[in-house]
């Protein structure tokens, strides 16, 4: 329990993020190492050799990779202000939409970013019907996915608080609109404005600038492959 | 009473996920009523219970739909407390597991779809894929277990043990349809082979498993129909 915790990151990414809310809204001190992903540490390579990916969580030594696995050990550790309902029935419901932000929300919004024309156009697609689907069946009758207070699956979406913004206004299509997600847009709203998320969210500027460029260098190396 | 711990299981039977829930209920001892899908007819009781995916498998305990295979796996543990306990206690060991059951799930298991549903510069560099992530596995398995595998039995399976048995369990049939062996799990892969050899030993397994034939069949149709839509 006194053993030292370490978290390998970069400041902008929505992944590495989570972490950082667990890890402050059940109040661990931990150490944090920004990585320059162009230039791996070697400590991260060692701790996480098989996708040499952020964020690694280093716990006594031993090394925690995917966030969301992450979240599940930070939870099992640290029980104070659970992230994770009690009842299994409501646990598997979490571990639902976990999935579904990992294996399908995800997925599509990044790809919106990452491409254009018609894969672009796909993705789009896809991503309103993951938008739909959450819209439709994970915020029914609740401020927060995790019921009266943030929980597990807030944390997990919360790409869709600030990332998705900037993907849109970067690539130049309106994905949530108010009208049409107005379950999802309270949500963002309440979402932000918990302390220690509106506390910890990276600067939307310097976002934009990053991610512009690095869909810029994106696009041109797929032209010239 | 009898309506107390009423579980059913919506599935199909040559679908891998829904091999891991039926293992799983085999294992804890859970009766469940199975209700077969007709994938191209889904019943409305499937529609209803997963409205997102509308996927098998579907496990209802007591009127509560559970989906996604390895959620319904979790489910499973944290109620059954009887049987083999999925998850070790340790957080640590536990996030492993986690971690290497979603790794056959996503990065192993969808490139052996590919394979089965591609040919050409598709299908090797899928076989090229599953090969890197057999190692990387291999490395895996070692590392969950740094002073040796211990001896298999019905009461010391866990998640991951399931997830490789209702992943690999096929590859003999697969290797029927594609008429070759693309990739010697045998050989490249030792550890996980004879993990998934002593795990196909158990009579639970042996008892879930669909017959061979069956399984040549279902995954020849797959086929068949991929490379179909492939070249229209």
């Amino acid at each position: 329990m006194g053993e030292e915790v370490k978290l390998h990151g970069t400041w902008a990414s929505p992944f590495s993020c989570r972490v950082i809310w667990a890890l402050k809204l059940k109040g661990i001190p931990y150490e944090y190492i920004e990585e320059d992903l162009s230039n791996k540490s070697s400590q991260l390579l060692q701790h996480n050799p098989v996708h040499k990916k952020i964020p690694v969580l280093v716990h006594g030594g031993k090394a925690t990779c995917e966030s969301m696995i992450i979240l599940e050990y930070v939870e099992e550790m640290w029980p104070q202000n659970p992230l994770l309902p009690t009842h299994p029935c409501e646990r598997a419901d979490a571990r639902f939409w976990i999935k579904f932000a990992e294996e399908k929300q995800g997925p599509a919004m990044w790809t919106v970013y990452r491409t254009s024309g018609e894969e672009q156009e796909k993705a789009v697609k896809d991503t309103l019907e993951m938008l739909r689907a959450i819209e439709a069946h994970g915020l029914v009758d609740k401020k927060y996915f995790g019921g009266d207070k943030i929980g597990i699956v807030d944390i997990a979406f919360g790409q869709i608080a600030q990332w998705l913004g900037v993907i849109e206004d970067i690539v130049g299509v309106k994905l949530l609109e108010a009208h049409k997600f107005p379950r999802l847009h309270a949500w963002i709203k309440n979402f932000k404005e918990v302390p220690i998320i509106k506390e910890n969210l990276p600067d939307r500027d310097e976002m934009m600038v990053l991610f512009k460029h690095f869909r810029e260098m994106l696009l041109t190396s797929s032209r010239d492959s | 009473m009898a309506e107390e711990n009423k579980v059913s299981l919506h599935g199909f039977f040559a679908s891998p996920y829904v091999r891991r829930v039926e293992l799983a209920l085999k294992f804890k001892g859970i009766p469940y009523e199975y209700v077969e899908e007709d994938l191209k007819n889904k019943s409305s009781l499937l529609l209803k219970y997963n409205p997102v995916h509308k996927k098998v498998p579907v496990l209802v305990h007591n009127g509560k739909p559970i989906v996604e295979s390895l959620v319904i796996l979790e489910y499973i543990d944290e109620t059954w407390k009887n049987g083999p306990q999925f998850l070790p206690e340790d957080p640590y060991k536990r996030a492993q597991i986690r971690f290497w059951a979603s790794f056959v799930h996503q990065q192993v298991f969808q490139n052996m779809v590919l394979i089965l549903k591609t040919d050409g510069e598709a299908q090797e560099k899928a076989v090229k894929e599953v090969s890197e992530k057999l190692s990387l596995l291999e490395e895996g398995i070692k590392s969950i277990f740094p002073e040796g595998i211990p001896i298999i039995d019905q009461e010391n399976v866990g998640l991951l043990d399931i997830v490789i048995v209702s992943t690999f369990s096929s590859y003999k049939a697969l290797k029927e349809v594609l008429g070759l062996e693309l990739i010697d799990l045998e050989k490249t892969s030792p550890l996980l082979f004879s993990r998934l050899k002593a795990l196909l030993e158990l009579p639970v397994v042996e008892g879930a498993l669909p017959p061979h034939e069956k399984v040549v069949g279902a995954l020849k149709f797959m086929r068949q129909n991929a490379l179909n839509s492939a070249s229209v």
